[in-house]
């Protein structure tokens, strides 16, 4: 979600297959660098291999032009890694938060598995509770909100929506990020 | 495509001094061919060359020298020709491949930096020998300014303002009296077409010069026989 120069991205901890838990404490949000944050729904397998596909292909950005690589242009390499895979797709749904340029202007875009991009200007939403969570945030966004409002309402998205779906829950991380820096919270969510 | 290489060896081997004879061979061929000159001033970059065709039966407008790899960055060199077609198809592919992937236009130190890597594979493949070309690789990007060499050896280099082909070590000198850091463009350019006028043998025209320059709107231009013709006239005067 996106607020006045700054962006919070949120997610829950479990990791099940289908309806056994297998673990609380999965971390699907990655930095990226200090202006971009990166999250990954979907085939946990996926998570963890793109994940260090990205870290791989960002060390050799950051190792050849000598600079941080921006949010816009990082999502549009996480697209063109999805498409290359177009006939045997990623299975992830990811999101990418940060915020762009000298202004800090607060910059979102989801994908779909096979790097479809969207650039919405408000909040996007991925995952088991993704009809849920779109509700809510519908429901709670308002424009140009700082970072102590934007995390209210981003938390209270998440555990609202949460609550109305089985597969999401056992915990959840919030990352605010704002040109100062990154803020982290973890929440208690109901543990069933 | 790749061509087929009946050789499995390289042509291009140290000789026991620790030379690579056919690199320096190579710049031979660059040290006559047409000089090109760049000056990179502090809010843009001009490259220019001489354009002296052998004969007037020559259309002299399907002949352009100075090319494009993207929008934002320019080329010229001095040496072989058609080595020079190849490396601007090889370098405009990897400039699109770089913004299929970051749709971003490529920084100039990088495609610098990749155009002398193909030209290094080429002193190190088997059966086949190096370019015969240096390119001057002119651009704007988040660096600012900038004007890279890059040689038939692979070696690349940033430089403020230089010369190559022939006469370009008479150019550098020149050059060296009349470079200034804050230059700004305009200056640039009247500096530029004035190196090449010391050198040049015979009479100076818009016809038979080609001048590419970027500002900072980060677009490459290539200027019209009109405009050139201006700032001749204007150095005349």
């Amino acid at each position: 979600m996106a607020g006045k120069n700054c962006v919070a991205i949120a997610g829950d901890t479990r990791f099940g297959v289908r309806n056994q838990t297998v673990a609380l404490d999965s971390n699907r949000i990655f930095k990226i660098n200090n202006r971009t944050l990166f999250g990954m729904t979907g085939l946990n397998t996926d998570i963890l291999t793109l994940r260090e596909s990205f870290k791989f292909q960002m060390n050799l950005y950051n190792l050849e032009e000598e600079r941080e690589i921006s949010p816009k242009t990082f999502a549009h390499n996480v697209a063109q890694t999805l498409y290359s895979k177009r006939f045997g797709p990623y299975f992830i749904t990811p999101i990418i938060a940060g915020l762009e340029g000298e202004d800090y202007t607060p910059f979102l875009c989801a994908t779909d598995l096979i790097g479809a991009m969207e650039f919405p200007k408000s909040f996007v939403v991925a995952g088991t509770g993704e009809e849920s969570l779109m509700g809510v945030c519908e429901t709670f966004y308002k424009e140009n909100m700082e970072p102590e409002e934007l995390f209210e309402v981003v938390s209270q998205c998440l555990l609202a929506a949460v609550d109305r779906d089985a597969l999401s829950g056992w915990g959840s991380v919030v990352h605010v990020l704002t040109k100062d820096g990154i803020t982290t919270k973890r929440l208690r969510t109901r543990k069933d | 495509m790749k061509k087929m290489s009946f050789f499995n060896f390289s042509l291009t081997t140290f000789s026991p001094n620790g030379k690579l004879l056919q690199i320096e061979h190579a710049l031979k061929a660059v040290e006559s061919g047409a000089t090109s000159l760049g000056i990179k001033a502090s809010n843009g970059v001009v490259i220019v060359t001489v354009k002296k065709l052998p004969t007037t039966l020559i259309d002299e407008n399907s002949v352009k020298k100075i090319q494009k790899l993207n929008d934002g960055i320019g080329v010229i060199y001095s040496g072989l020709g058609p080595d020079y077609r190849v490396l601007i198809s090889k370098a405009r592919k990897k400039s699109q491949q770089y913004f299929k992937q970051y749709n971003e236009i490529i920084p100039v130190n990088i495609i610098s930096r990749k155009v002398a890597g193909i030209m290094q594979e080429f002193t190190q493949s088997g059966g086949v020998r190096p370019f015969g070309v240096s390119l001057l690789v002119a651009g704007y990007d988040h660096n600012g300014p900038q004007l890279f060499q890059v040689d038939p050896s692979g070696s690349f280099w940033a430089w403020k303002a230089t010369a190559i082909g022939k006469n370009s070590s008479n150019s550098k000198k020149f050059l060296e009296k009349r470079y200034k850091p804050d230059m700004e463009i305009e200056d640039a350019i009247n500096t530029a077409i004035l190196t090449l006028k010391e050198g040049f043998e015979g009479e100076m025209d818009e016809f038979n010069i080609e001048v590419g320059v970027i500002k900072n709107d980060k677009k490459f231009r290539i200027l019209e026989p009109e405009e050139v013709k201006d700032y001749i006239s204007e150095l005349n005067l």
